[in-house]
């Protein structure tokens, strides 16, 4: 197999993948899906480090550190920002539903 | 060639975002999901510093640095009623991060064109233009939701031509590239880019927005997986392809959810004024009440369902809705809340909202499993919503709403809307419920007209 062909395998396989994990989500969890989705992206932080990291030149240098700046904010800004939104879920859990949190044994 | 470790260490990652998103379907497993993908995130990062003699570190570092302390002061300021145009800007800031990573990576691509295939430079002003568009519409969206611009769509003539010359001109300077590589080519095409995220976002308005969020973020992950091709990273081929994939899937479903096709709420707008409802209030009589008469109303009533909207939580009202609903309960009335998928400005938004003020999550009622009981119900309280019971939904073929499933309201007994004025809601369209002469209105800010409502129902 060729290189090229190798990345398409990979490439269409993750989009199998990528539908089949959220294809019965309910609406419930859309937002925060989302925003986890978003913050995953944010993962362009290793692109911007590896051109930043390899370049002599000047401008790209700046152009490379706006660039990490910008996916750190959108890498670390989507993680904590889903972290807070499904901390809402989960904070009811001992008061909604007390009976069955006690008997799954600590797995929070 | 990347050393072994290096590369089974990026599969563990691009496996970890993985279960990062099957974790974030489900409730019980999305905290643990987000953060499985945020210690991949963080483990992917840090694996060049390890194995690559990278330049600048020091400036590397403190940009991180600046980054973080800016994604993590804008993640904890905000709100949750803002929460839909955070992930915007969150989304926006990222495509624009990768049409920038693309545009060194082209300068990187021009000395060697000869060796390298035309494929990686097609990526290549795939990631430059798509990162763009992801840019520029991530920033109106945001503007709109924060209402730095009007939320309606924003339709000038001639629009319906200079988009696709924008799109033709994206096609030629792509296959320019291909043929003799010229940075500047790179930079026009970013430009171009921006113009057509401009374009794309600029005529879509009210609920639709959040649909469109939903689509770029799918495009600002294409863009990451292009990028991972042209890089050779398969954790961002893998990362990326996984948030397109879903990301496309998940703006099907919103729209589905709202009765509509993507095509037409991008370009609604461009056909007509189809999606250019009134936005300014109706002189027409309505019956509207004091708190005291609404709270005998619902004092006496057996079966109340609330339905909450964006104006509740905009109005923080949610603790005291809680408890006028407690004093209901334990008078022995039966009441639920009825959540609409879309209710406030996102789908799901309204269980956040409802979930930080701490409402009993069995209280909370999904659209398809109360929708039969609103003919047995002797009041409906609407609280800061208009759309999700807007009847035009069923009724009015031309409304921008039209096929969107609604809750059942106007079947109720009675119906009563607490509402600030008679402006219409998110979709700028008149609800005809309002007119209806079952219906009562209400008219305060939200959270004070339901601590009045809550000392008359005590008074009882």
């Amino acid at each position: 197999m060729s290189e090229a062909v190798v990345w398409l395998t990979i490439f269409v396989l993750s989009v199998f993948v990528g539908i089949e994990v959220i294809s019965k989500v309910s609406s419930t969890l859309h937002t925060p899906l989302m925003s986890g989705a978003n913050a995953i992206h944010g993962i362009i932080l290793l692109g911007a480090i590896l051109v930043t990291g390899t370049t002599d030149n000047n401008v790209a240098l700046v152009v490379g550190l706006v660039a990490i700046v910008l996916a750190a904010v959108n890498m670390v800004g989507g993680f904590v920002v889903t972290d807070r939104m499904l901390q809402m879920f989960t904070r009811k859990k001992p008061k909604a539903a007390a009976a069955p949190a006690s008997s799954d044994g600590g797995a929070a | 060639m990347t050393p072994t470790w290096v590369q089974l260490t990026y599969l563990a990652c691009a496996v970890c975002f993985i279960l990062a998103l099957k974790g974030l379907s489900g409730p019980k497993t999305a905290r643990i999901g987000n953060i499985i993908g945020a210690v991949a995130a963080v483990v992917a990062v840090i694996i060049p510093f390890l194995y690559l003699d990278l330049k600048h570190v020091p400036l590397i570092l403190v940009a991180i640095a600046i980054g973080t302390a800016g994604g993590v002061l804008g993640a904890q300021r905000v709100q949750m009623t803002q929460m839909p145009q955070m992930v915007a800007l969150f989304n926006g800031v990222g495509g624009g991060a990768a049409a920038l990573v693309a545009l060194l990576e082209l300068r990187e691509l021009v000395p060697v064109q000869d060796s390298v295939n035309w494929f990686v430079i097609v990526a290549t002003a795939f990631t430059i233009a798509v990162g763009s568009i992801s840019f520029a519409g991530s920033i109106v969206t945001f503007a709109k939701l924060q209402e730095l611009m009007t939320s309606r769509p924003v339709v000038f003539p001639g629009l319906r031509y200079v988009f696709p010359i924008a799109l033709a001109t994206t096609l030629v300077l792509s296959v320019r590239l291909v043929i003799e590589s010229h940075v500047w080519l790179g930079v026009v095409l970013c430009l171009v880019g921006l113009l057509i995220g401009l374009l794309l976002v600029l005529p879509v308005g009210g609920a639709d927005v959040p649909i469109v969020i939903s689509l770029l973020n799918a495009f600002t992950g294409l863009t990451v997986a292009a990028g991972g091709y042209v890089l050779s990273n398969v954790v961002l081929l893998v990362a990326g392809t996984l948030v397109g994939a879903s990301g496309t899937f998940l703006t099907l479903l919103m729209a589905k959810a709202m009765g509509r096709s993507v095509a037409n709420i991008l370009f609604g707008a461009l056909k007509g004024g189809s999606t250019l409802g009134a936005g300014v209030a109706s002189d027409r009589p309505v019956k509207s009440a004091g708190p005291e008469d609404v709270a005998i109303l619902l004092g006496y009533a057996d079966r109340v369902i609330i339905v909450p909207g964006y104006g509740l939580a905009v109005a923080q009202a949610q603790h005291t809705l809680r408890e006028l609903v407690d004093v209901l309960i334990a008078r022995g009335t039966k009441v639920d809340y009825a959540i609409h998928p879309v209710a406030g400005r996102m789908p799901g938004h309204m269980n956040v909202l409802l979930a930080e003020a701490q409402v009993p999550y069995e209280q909370l009622i999904e659209m398809d499993h109360i929708n039969g009981e609103f003919k047995h119900t002797d009041v409906v309280l609407v609280v800061g919503a208009n759309d999700v019971v807007n009847p035009a939904a069923k009724t009015t073929p031309g409304a921008p709403i039209y096929g969107m499933p609604i809750l059942n309201a106007d079947e109720a007994q009675q119906i009563v809307f607490m509402k600030r004025s008679m402006r219409p809601g998110f979709a700028g369209i008149e609800n005809e419920l309002l007119f209806d002469p079952k219906t009562t209105l209400l008219f305060g800010d939200a959270k004070d007209s339901l601590g009045k409502l809550l000392n008359s129902v005590k008074a009882l």
